[in-house]
């Protein structure tokens, strides 16, 4: 537990001491804030005619603002998962630094754990930003914030999952660009085999659709807290990570 | 050393050490003159180590490496002794990294077993892990990091903590000589500094066993200099196995050598043995040729055996009307001119007359054949 947290310190800071983070955080901050804009913009526009057309009761701030709004965060999750994981064992196996680590009395887990945990944490501080934009929703309105924490949760289940599977990637490759590319590729299918129930019912439909990271979230957006869900999220996390067990260990049989 | 040997064997049938109760590592060992008791297993055993003069660090045997198509390293064995340096050398290619990466459980032997301070490389390797610096061909260091920095982290991976790491830390970059680069970054830093800052890495943790792959590759002359003594100076409290392609290096830093060659041992002997081969016995080179195109070997051989002083003749090559004889002498006795005028007196021409003595150079490329001297431009550059 130890070494995880060695490990983890020492991700951190190769993101945090490079330019790295702080570009990721700075371009989701911006990216997150003018969606905020636009949702409260169109929040606004929208309330203005509801009074206009003498409709009174009041709109749910949590089902307009932040529903949809972290619907939209898992998306562009989808373009920034892959640039927190690629490097993270492509650069080591390029620079050679893989030899000091699994030559080290650490085990295989503890590195891999380590390393996705500081992705994890690197992605928890991308949401921080979302978290910010929404203190001004508690400030000025009366959000309820126990389904936004609910729905937090499943954000960083659903990116958990998917950076264990973004992690494994980056151990099959020296080069970074290659790690990227296949883990937005394999992220993006993930997120978009629930379309098939839309028009097909078959068996493999159904398993596909099954298999969709985005299908498993609308509990979690509803701010429903379902355990089948959560369980098929840490099922991907553990899988994932099991697979870049595999993967490191074969990587010494083979290199 | 018999005895110890003895100990080592029953200490094996019983399977590994539980943790804790003997000190397999050495010193214990060492210092310990008289009948000692120690507990081992279940059963309590009387071992005498009185003339346990050393202890054996590194064991392989029969060490083989198959990848895909190539055997990189085919059933080699040797043994390393507490506080010894040992040079592997060969061209490049030959094994050695792999050989390398086996000893410090990166890689899986195919077969064959190597044991470090007593512990397996396969079945323990953590604990092998524990007592093993390592320095890959290229320093494994990450260039986001300032030096102190990532010495503290590799130390933290190697275990050490609190006061402890501090210590070792601000101790290893005395010693490495990389304090004055303590708060740079590590990718700012010139090559010499790398390799310096990746041996301070490799000792931080204070292991019995250190392991270098070709420590002083890439670096200037000065440079090279300052780091054979370095590693000299680290002998004795760790036993050090390093390779390299460069044969003054052996020399200049080591006790022992190995010669791999397309993964095969091809020598093991001290580097004192090995220049005494060198030097050798006198021997001699005779080219002889026939005045009129033949000419008859035997009769050639016999005249030169007869030359007073002179040991052994044996027939190197012939082909048409010439033919070379190494002539090996008694020791102190200059032959070389009875010769030539045992072979002119008899009507022949005395085309060549050379002598034969190896320098470990010559003892190199001859066991590691053709390949090493593709080498030769490198090594020399690097000597210079």
């Amino acid at each position: 537990m130890k070494n995880v947290w060695i490990i983890c310190r020492k991700e951190l800071g190769s993101y945090f001491v490079s330019p790295v983070a702080y570009i990721l955080l700075a371009m989701f901050g911006l990216i997150f804030g003018f969606f905020f804009w636009n949702a409260l913009g169109e929040f606004i526009i929208e309330g203005i005619q509801m009074q206009m057309r003498g409709q009174t009761f009041p709109m749910n701030v949590n089902e307009w603002i932040i529903r949809p709004l972290l619907h939209n965060v898992t998306v562009i999750g989808l373009f920034f998962i892959p640039l927190i994981t690629m490097r993270l064992f492509a650069e080591e196996k390029r620079t050679g630094t893989i030899e000091l680590l699994v030559t080290s009395p650490v085990r295989d887990l503890e590195i891999i754990v380590g390393k996705w945990l500081a992705a994890l944490v690197l992605y928890a501080c991308m949401l921080f930003f979302t978290a910010l934009n929404f203190a001004f929703l508690f400030k000025y309105g009366n959000p309820d914030w126990k389904p936004l924490a609910v729905t937090y949760l499943g954000l960083l289940l659903q990116a958990g999952g998917l950076l264990a599977i973004g992690t494994f990637i980056s151990t099959t490759t020296k080069n970074q660009i290659v790690a990227g590319a296949v883990t937005f590729g394999v992220c993006l299918l993930l997120f978009v085999f629930g379309w098939v129930s839309g028009y097909d019912s078959a068996l493999w439909a159904r398993v596909l659709s099954y298999m969709s990271v985005a299908t498993h979230f609308d509990s979690f957006e509803k701010g429903v807290l379902d355990s089948k869900d959560a369980v098929f999220y840490l099922t991907v996390i553990f899988v994932g990570l099991f697979f870049t067990a595999r993967s490191l260990e074969s990587l010494r049989w083979r290199s | 050393m018999g005895e110890y040997h003895l100990c080592e064997a029953s200490v094996r049938k019983r399977g590994p050490l539980p943790a804790g109760t003997i000190d397999i590592s050495g010193a214990h060992f060492l210092e310990c003159s008289r009948p000692a008791r120690l507990p081992c297993g279940s059963a309590r055993q009387t071992v005498y180590l009185s003339v346990a003069n050393y202890f054996l660090m590194i064991t392989v045997k029969e060490l083989s490496k198959k990848y895909a198509r190539t055997i990189a390293v085919d059933q080699i064995s040797f043994e390393v002794a507490k506080g010894q340096i040992v040079g592997f050398l060969g061209p490049n290619g030959a094994g050695k990294t792999t050989t390398m990466r086996m000893l410090t459980c990166f890689l899986p032997p195919s077969a064959g077993t190597a044991t470090v301070a007593g512990f397996d490389v396969l079945e323990q390797s953590l604990e092998v892990r524990k007592r093993i610096g390592y320095l890959p061909e290229t320093p494994p260091i990450y260039p986001e990091m300032e030096t102190a920095e990532y010495l503290r982290f590799v130390g933290k991976l190697k275990g050490l903590t609190g006061a402890d790491l501090q210590k070792r830390v601000d101790y290893v970059c005395d010693r490495c000589a990389v304090a004055d680069v303590r708060n740079k970054l590590l990718g700012k830093l010139s090559k010499g500094y790398r390799q310096r800052v990746g041996l301070a890495q490799a000792i931080v943790h204070n292991p019995d066993v250190l392991i270098l792959d070709e420590p002083t590759a890439g670096l200037d002359p000065k440079q090279i200099n300052e780091t054979r003594d370095l590693i000299k100076s680290l002998a004795g409290d760790h036993t050090i196995i390093l390779s390299t392609h460069i044969l003054p290096e052996v020399e200049q830093t080591c006790e022992q050598v190995l010669i791999i060659n397309k993964g095969k041992l091809v020598a093991t002997d001290s580097v004192r043995n090995l220049q005494a081969r060198a030097r050798g016995a006198e021997s001699v080179l005779v080219e002889v040729a026939g005045r009129n195109g033949g000419l008859e070997t035997a009769a050639v051989q016999q005249k030169l055996e007869q030359v007073s002083g002179v040991s052994r003749v044996l027939s190197k090559e012939q082909n048409d009307g010439r033919a070379v004889f190494e002539v090996e002498s008694q020791k102190g006795r200059f032959v070389r001119g009875d010769l030539a005028r045992a072979v002119v007196e008899s009507g022949w021409d005395l085309n060549e007359l050379r002598p034969a003595s190896m320098s470990l150079e010559e003892i190199f490329l001859q066991l590691t054949g053709s390949e090493a001297e593709t080498e030769q431009p490198g090594a020399k550059g690097e000597q210079a």
